[in-house]
């Protein structure tokens, strides 16, 4: 709930407010995918994603403060403003350790996390997100590879959200589901409901307990849809309007609320008491972010080099 | 001192380092059974192991990357792309994460990782097997480039770029591997970012880099011969550059001659010569004059690529033009 709350906030940020500027690719419609994902793993656990990591970021509890002060380039952002919106999952004290703006390169990183953590035998994993305009890259293929060859302990989670940018997957991916591709290098595979919180977090579940006690990987298609367009910038206006509106109709935050409700979970007052808390948190971050400043020019140079 | 060929003191940085600290791992295409293509890694991997020396599938990329991973999982790996013409085939992995990542995580991040790679101008291998292309990487402010000349700098350079919290692209030169030179018996480190005179002298200073070191210090030997005192200063590392070390030659000598096996266009002597200007534009008592290759593609043909290459005699015939001989 607090992702679609930020992502919505950041929304209107751009779009109404004029606030914030900048690329920044919205999570909304996928957000089953990172809670489900990072509820599977633990702290210590290190993940790898992308530019569209907002969601990826708040899962894995970099908090929403610092979040939105990045968004704002502020000197209090968890990147001290330098990062932005598309490295706003880079926190290694929370294990969200990497967010990269470039399509498909972070898969070879989780590779080398995956590694690392083997070599230090401590049964700690890695995990990397991407969407589905990652697979066509050489670098997913070099890097799912070297997964698979050297038996690594990482999970993939490729979200597939129907279009890489404007192009639809049918268009774009030769092979019958990306899934297969994962399947002919030797991994295991699952093709996951990525609007369903609860059938991400069992498979996610099952595919980590794999890692950590054979140390073998599993890719996890999401199959999802994003709400917005690409960008924040974007209406998406290039897919077809029943298919937006029966993807709506899963809306993974309203279904899944709609759920808790019928299994009696929570009632609709602690539902509606959980929003206002988490509407005044957003709030509170917007604040927070407002009365920050810019890191001052002249310390940008010593972030270059690590002395 | 004892003498080493270049390939065995770079291979006596890599144990030594992989002795004192576990987290050392060494990654790349032949390295492991095969030893090498240039033998730099001959006999590690009986000594430490497939876990710590690791063949990895043609995938420089993957390689690439898997480096940064293990990197930022804090271990310091060491890889190896076995021609600098491959380079471009990883330079995301370099160039765009692991340079950037301290900067864009706002210093929470960094990536103690060493590439270690070389060219081979001047072994017949032509246009895609040959090139140095170091220039490249200063516009890639985050990574540092080493490019060792002799025996005792490549084993010193080298390790300190593995301690370094920084990724090192570290450029070796295929034609000095069997050249041999007097390396220290005891343990020592050569800092990266210090240019070294190799050669006192007071009318020229000739800045060189890797292999046109030698061909300098031969050059200079022949001006002493003439009667030319040429001092000649090898950089040792292009990134970080030690302008200050040839601000001071040059404001002594008033002349600079930069020699290097890159093309001329934007190559490592642009950069420098611009350097001096901003720091020595009173002191210079005639223009810079490069030596470096033509900007063309590498010749195979071997007469071709003899004509091709920079040498001694055309860093000769540089430091007259800038005497006016």
């Amino acid at each position: 709930m607090i992702i679609r709350k930020f992502e919505e906030k950041v929304e209107e940020l751009f779009m109404v407010k004029g606030l914030l500027i900048g690329p920044s690719h919205l999570y909304l419609g996928q957000e089953s995918i990172a809670v489900g994902a990072m509820a599977a793993l633990q702290p210590d656990d290190l993940t790898v994603t992308t530019y569209r990591g907002h969601g990826h970021a708040l899962a894995k509890d970099v908090p929403v403060n610092l979040c939105m002060a990045e968004l704002f380039g502020k000197s209090t952002g968890n990147c001290k403003g330098l990062g932005g919106s598309m490295h706003v999952a880079i926190y290694p004290k929370t294990g969200s350790l990497y967010a990269t703006a470039i399509v498909g390169s972070g898969i070879p990183i989780a590779a080398g996390v995956g590694l690392g953590l083997k070599r230090k035998g401590n049964k700690r994993i890695a995990a990397t997100f991407f969407g589905d305009g990652a697979c066509n890259t050489g670098a997913f293929h070099e890097g799912m590879n070297l997964i698979a060859v050297w038996k690594l302990p990482v999970l993939l989670f490729c979200e597939n959200n129907q279009y890489a940018m404007s192009t639809p997957v049918k268009s774009a991916v030769s092979s019958p589901s990306i899934a297969e591709r994962a399947h002919s290098y030797g991994m295991e595979t699952m093709v996951v409901n990525g609007n369903d919180v609860v059938a991400v977090y069992v498979a996610a579940k099952a595919a980590a307990e794999r890692a950590r006690s054979e140390s073998l990987p599993t890719f996890l298609e999401c199959l999802t849809y994003k709400m917005k367009g690409h960008g924040v910038y974007d209406k998406g206006e290039y897919r077809p309007k029943e298919e937006v509106a029966k993807w709506l109709e899963r809306d993974p935050v309203t279904t899944f609320k709609k759920r808790l409700l019928d299994q009696k979970v929570l009632t609709a007052a602690e539902i509606d008491g959980l929003e206002a808390e988490t509407r005044q948190e957003i709030e509170d971050s917007v604040e927070f972010a407002v009365a920050g400043s810019p890191l001052p020019f002249d310390q940008i140079m010593k972030y270059v080099y690590l002395e | 001192m004892k003498e080493l060929t270049y390939a065995d003191a770079l291979r006596e940085a890599l144990r030594e380092e992989m002795i004192r600290d576990q987290s050392v791992i060494l990654l790349g295409e032949e390295i492991g059974v095969f030893n090498g293509v240039y033998k730099v890694t001959r006999g590690l991997l009986d000594e430490f192991g497939p876990e710590r020396v690791r063949d990895t599938p043609i995938s420089e990329a993957a390689i690439a990357g898997a480096a940064v991973g293990l990197a930022l999982a804090g271990m310091r790996p060491v890889a190896e792309i076995m021609y600098m013409d491959f380079l471009p085939i990883c330079m995301d992995q370099l160039c765009t994460q692991a340079a950037k990542m301290r900067f864009m995580s706002g210093g929470q991040l960094n990536v103690p990782m060493v590439l270690r790679t070389q060219y081979s101008l001047g072994r017949q291998h032509g246009s895609q097997h040959s090139q140095f292309t170091p220039a490249w990487f200063l516009q890639a402010p985050g990574v540092k480039v080493a490019l060792p000349s002799d025996p005792c700098d490549a084993k010193g350079l080298l390790k300190s770029a593995i301690r370094d919290p920084n990724p090192v692209l570290f450029v070796e030169s295929g034609l000095l591997y069997r050249t041999k030179g007097p390396v220290p018996e005891e343990e020592y480190t050569v800092a990266l970012g210090e240019a070294a005179v190799k050669q006192k002298g007071e009318d020229v200073t000739i800045v060189a880099v890797s292999r046109m070191v030698n061909e300098s210090l031969a050059a200079a030997r022949k001006l002493e011969a003439e009667g030319i005192s040429a001092e000649v200063v090898d950089l040792r590392t292009i990134q970080p550059l030690d302008v200050e070390t040839i601000t001071e030659s040059v404001k002594r000598t008033s002349r600079l001659v930069v020699a290097s096996d890159d093309v001329k266009r934007g190559g490592i002597g642009a950069e420098l010569s611009a350097s001096i200007v901003e720091t020595c534009f009173d002191y210079l008592d005639a223009p810079i004059v490069r030596v470096a290759c033509p900007d063309t593609p590498i010749p195979f043909s071997p007469q071709l690529e003899q004509q091709y290459m920079p040498n001694a005699e055309r860093v000769v015939q540089a430091v007259k033009s800038v005497l006016g001989k």
